[in-house]
């Protein structure tokens, strides 16, 4: 049977072009090229290498968002993914990441088979990184997030990931079904392909509702959502650094200290 | 009439932007300054599905349209005008005539691995005495019952040296004259009699290979003539009538590319303590610059939309391609100019451009070759 892989991708702003309006903090969005979130290139990315191994593994990519999501999802398809679904509805516009996991939970539920979930560790617009592990607890799969090597036993069942620390690494092994979040250093994600352009439109590119996913409307959108936000802000830049300098070690040290006192840290 | 890309074209647009940024950019200066042939990109090309973009899946192609190739070329061009040079090149002069007018059999031995990028084709038309008169072929083929002896030269080949598969004309029968007595043929490496001659050492496109071929006694099967025996005037005709197209795209591409860095420089240069774009006479010309490359992008996509509607396009591929290559080279050598003496010192990517604008002037037919068509269409 063939390996099912379900893959959560978002459509984001270029953060590489964009800009906040300094009066009210908020992200300008006029003219900002949408793009797929990178680390979800990098979750779709590993779910095509299982593909390339073996071939008659099926893909398909979850999303939430306005009706232009699509572009994001024909862009996965021409980089090798099966299928796009979007979940586009008002009722779960404004969603939080609590409210976001119901809605892609429930989706998940409704296509049913799957082998493994692939996230990205987190969006680049929101950086919450909740998402993922979220729809895991939700839908009580084992989970391992900020994944950054991968391996599928011939088995199909047995996986081993690295799983990425501040100082280091945890190997993990788990089974299938399980969902797992990715990290940029997991893989380099491949460019589509020109005859992938061409096949994309050919693909089954499904948009859902609300209605479509059968979510308790009380668990989705704006109004179910338990966190608001309050302000957003830009944080002023950090000072640089001071260099401590001196003639000798010694010389060093003393000024260290000096300069600690002057401060009052100690 | 519509303006819109396709969903497809937008995607491409995208992905050969990504493409060019991360793997063509980096490369770019250091190849032409070394004049070295880009073969990894080449590779990764024909891994992409760039080397095949207008021919069907079939055949090893994109299943894409000239639109979307003419995007491509653009880009590539405006990043490394050799890499579009070589592109261009393989897919429009030598799997093109390949493609519209070789039997089933050439299709599937030729075709498929060249869209595919596992083959890099060349195409040889020019010879010493045969340049704009192309019907002056001396390059001989001769039957020999149970195979095609062929004698002569071409000169100027564009991926002469590191092609596998070439197409090239030879005269078969001298009395009949260009029409009727050339013909079309297809050449491997390695063909008995087949060599490389000298490499060209050229003003710009230093990336790319361009080279004579020589044919001493080359023996090729009889399987090897693309079309019927006489047409290869014709066949050589119908391709470039496609193929300028391409070359029109790349011209765009160099003169986007001298925009984009002479933008670039006019927005951190000062002189008399303002921005150069802040001064009227540097300001207004970029904004007629701006407006013809703009004008020759319009004209090439109108001649890749009839080509891929299967409409005759060869004035409009004409237009297109003197038009963008004189605005190539006009905004290379006023981009160069507001560079003042930066303009002329090698670090900066101006001068490349500025050689590079002058190759699209010249090969695929001069502009003086283009405006003989174009007026001959005009004032019949």
């Amino acid at each position: 049977m063939a390996f099912k892989i379900i893959v959560c991708a978002k459509q984001v702003p270029d953060t590489n072009v964009i800009k906040i309006n300094p009066k009210t903090g908020t992200l300008i969005r006029e003219g900002v090229p949408s793009i797929l979130n990178h680390d979800d290139a990098n979750a779709l990315e590993e779910a095509l290498r299982v593909k390339d191994k073996y071939p008659d593994t099926h893909i398909t990519v979850v999303s939430m968002g306005p009706p232009q999501a699509t572009d994001m999802l024909m862009e996965c398809l021409a980089m090798g993914a099966d299928e796009g679904i979007l979940v586009s509805d008002r009722a779960v516009g404004g969603s939080d990441t609590w409210a976001t996991s119901n809605a892609i939970a429930a989706a998940i539920k409704k296509i049913g088979d799957f082998d493994l979930i692939f996230a990205g560790r987190q969006a680049i617009d929101g950086d919450t990184a909740q998402v993922g592990p979220q729809i895991a607890e939700k839908m009580d799969l084992p989970q391992v997030s900020y994944v950054q090597k991968f391996e599928l036993a011939d088995n199909m069942k047995d996986i081993t990931v690295e799983r990425a620390l501040e100082d280091g690494y945890q190997k993990i092994k788990l089974q299938t079904p399980c969902l797992l979040t990715a990290i940029k250093e997991l893989n380099e994600p491949r460019y589509m392909t020109m005859p992938g352009i061409y096949e994309a439109k050919n693909k089954p590119l499904k948009v859902w509702s609300a209605a479509d996913i059968e979510v308790d409307l009380d668990t989705v959108g704006l109004e179910a959502s338990p966190t608001n936000v309050f302000r957003s802000f830009t944080p002023a830049p950090k000072q640089p650094g001071l260099k401590v300098e001196g003639d000798s070690e010694k010389a060093k040290a003393d000024n260290l200290l000096i300069g600690l006192k002057e401060k009052q840290v100690i | 009439m519509n303006f819109q890309f396709t969903k497809e074209q937008e995607l491409t647009k995208k992905m050969i932007e990504q493409f060019c940024e991360d793997v063509v950019e980096p490369v770019t200066e250091d190849q032409d300054n070394a004049h070295e042939f880009p073969v990894d990109i080449v590779k990764q090309m024909g891994e992409l599905g760039i080397m095949g973009i207008p021919w069907p899946k079939e055949y090893g192609g994109a299943g894409g349209d000239y639109i979307s190739y003419c995007e491509v070329i653009e880009r590539l061009s405006a990043t490394h005008c050799a890499v579009g040079t070589i592109a261009a090149a393989h897919t429009s002069l030598c799997t093109g005539p390949i493609f519209y007018s070789g039997t089933e059999e050439q299709k599937q031995k030729y075709v498929v691995p060249l869209a595919k990028g596992e083959k890099l084709g060349a195409f040889g038309l020019t010879e010493p005495n045969a340049g704009s008169d192309s019907g002056a072929t001396q390059t001989k083929a001769e039957d020999c019952g149970d195979h095609w002896l062929i004698n002569g030269a071409k000169v100027f080949i564009t991926n002469g040296g590191y092609a596998d598969i070439f197409v090239i004309t030879a005269v078969t029968d001298k009395k009949k004259g260009t029409h009727g007595g050339i013909s079309f043929f297809i050449i491997e490496k390695g063909d008995p009699g087949f060599s490389i001659g000298k490499v060209e050492d050229k003003l710009g496109i230093h990336a790319s290979s361009t080279t004579e071929l020589i044919f001493q006694d080359c023996k090729i099967p009889k399987d090897r003539i693309v079309g019927q025996v006489g047409e290869g005037f014709k066949i050589a005709m119908q391709t470039l009538e496609k193929a300028r197209i391409g070359v029109a795209a790349q011209a765009v591409g160099v003169a986007q590319g001298a925009f984009e860095v002479t933008k670039d420089y006019m927005n951190q240069r000062k002189q008399f303590g303002k921005k150069l774009t802040k001064f009227q006479y540097p300001a207004f010309t970029m904004a007629e610059l701006y407006t013809r490359i703009e004008a020759a992008r319009l004209l090439v996509f109108r001649a890749g939309d009839l080509a891929d509607k299967h409409k005759p396009c060869g004035t409009e591929s004409a237009m297109a391609k003197f038009y963008a290559s004189e605005a190539a080279m006009d905004m290379a050598t006023k981009g160069l100019q507001f560079h003042g003496g930066y303009g002329y010192i090698n670090d900066y990517a101006i001068q490349r451009h500025f050689r590079d604008a002058k190759i699209t002037e010249i090969y695929e037919g001069t502009s003086e070759i283009q405006k003989l068509i174009v007026s001959g269409a005009i004032l019949k």
